[in-house]
């Protein structure tokens, strides 16, 4: 499963950045389907890119709120949040696990041999203060005096952005790196201690910065596809924990806004088949899991 | 006999389901008002300010 993973992470790295022509038209791809929202984090600037970046475009959206209405536009954000809600109340973080690029990148980053650190549960909640703070109410509040704002997480922080568009324009457009400052700087910083952090811990921007991953992690709840937890087949052995790259324990929070369904507490961990995959409250094997016994009925029969 | 055919009876959530629609709505309100055009519009522009250049 694990190798089907990688796949599909990397069929969707390539789906979402597919305008590999760009090495000869040495600009971003300007066609049609860049009106369809990325799943993952991908930004729009990327050369490659064929799809639009939800968090970029939701900033842009809000930051130019005023001058919009100012001409009888009614622009709030509303297909960007719709089209990320509709991902995210089928998926959820389960896009973190399979489709998003960035995550993808963590990933391979933290294959590199070093000695590996937890992350602190409670910078969890800075994707929080990402999502509402600098992607919703920075462009809304710090406004210019035309009215209009910047995409703050993008201008600041997204590493993303820096990796996938900011070098890669700069190799370009050569002309650019006379226009580069602070900012930039500011950035590079970022996402060098951000591919740092990720060889020594797992998955570190998903689950403490990524506005978009906060976004999916609050629907991750209510998804539609998501793993289960079959109580009277768990043991509670724990060896779930051991496996998951999100430090969820899935025993004991099997709705866990971390959890990315990366399968992997349920083919590389459970012996019991305590945990399945399910499809709005239908199980996928439950066929198979009906044959067998639970594990505390196997034990109940022993005593 | 019963119980087994009451363990293979699931109960179908409707949170995602209700999730989806009000999204659904949400992105059918944004289209309407034209939003993807201006979608559009941004995503075939380098943003140098999103890439953190200029």
């Amino acid at each position: 499963m694990e190798l089907v993973r990688k796949w599909v992470q990397v069929i969707f790295g390539l789906l979402t950045n597919a305008n590999w022509a760009f090495p000869f038209t040495r600009s971003i791809y300007q066609g049609p389907l860049k009106v369809l929202c990325a799943p993952g984090l991908n930004c729009y600037s990327c050369p490659a890119a064929t799809t639009y970046c939800p968090i970029g475009s939701l900033q842009n959206i809000l930051g130019g709120i005023r001058i919009s209405l100012a001409n009888s536009q009614y622009f709030f954000g509303l297909s960007v949040i719709g089209g990320m809600g509709v991902l995210g109340a089928m998926f959820g973080r389960m896009i973190c696990g399979w489709a998003c690029p960035f995550g993808f990148i963590q990933e391979l980053l933290h294959k590199i041999p070093s000695r590996k650190f937890f992350i602190p549960r409670p910078l969890n909640y800075g994707k929080y203060v990402m999502l509402l703070g600098v992607v919703i109410l920075m462009p809304l509040v710090l406004v210019d005096e035309f009215g209009g704002s910047s995409p703050w997480f993008c201008k600041l922080i997204c590493p993303a952005g820096t990796l996938e568009a900011g070098l890669p324009m700069l190799l370009l457009q050569p002309n650019l790196v006379n226009t580069i400052g602070l900012l930039f700087y500011n950035k590079l910083t970022i996402l060098i201690l951000i591919i740092v952090w990720s060889v020594i811990a797992s998955r570190p921007f998903c689950r403490t910065i990524c506005p978009l991953g906060g976004f999916y992690a609050l629907l991750n709840r209510f998804r539609l596809v998501k793993l289960t937890l079959d109580s009277t087949r768990c043991t509670n052995c724990k060896a779930c924990h051991h496996v998951c790259p999100m430090e969820v324990k899935f025993n004991e929070n099997p709705d866990d806004p971390e959890c990315i369904s990366c399968m992997a507490c349920m083919h590389r961990a459970c012996k019991f088949e305590a945990i399945s995959i399910e499809i709005g409250g239908i199980p996928l094997k439950s066929s198979s899991r009906a044959k067998g016994r639970a594990p505390r009925e196997d034990a109940a029969a022993i005593h | 006999m019963s119980s087994e055919k009451k363990s293979e009876h699931h109960r179908i959530r409707k949170g995602p389901f209700i999730l989806l629609s009000l999204f659904l709505l949400l992105w059918i309100a944004g289209v309407a008002t034209g939003e993807p055009a201006r979608v559009l519009e941004q995503a075939v522009q380098v943003c140098l300010s999103c890439i953190g250049i200029g």
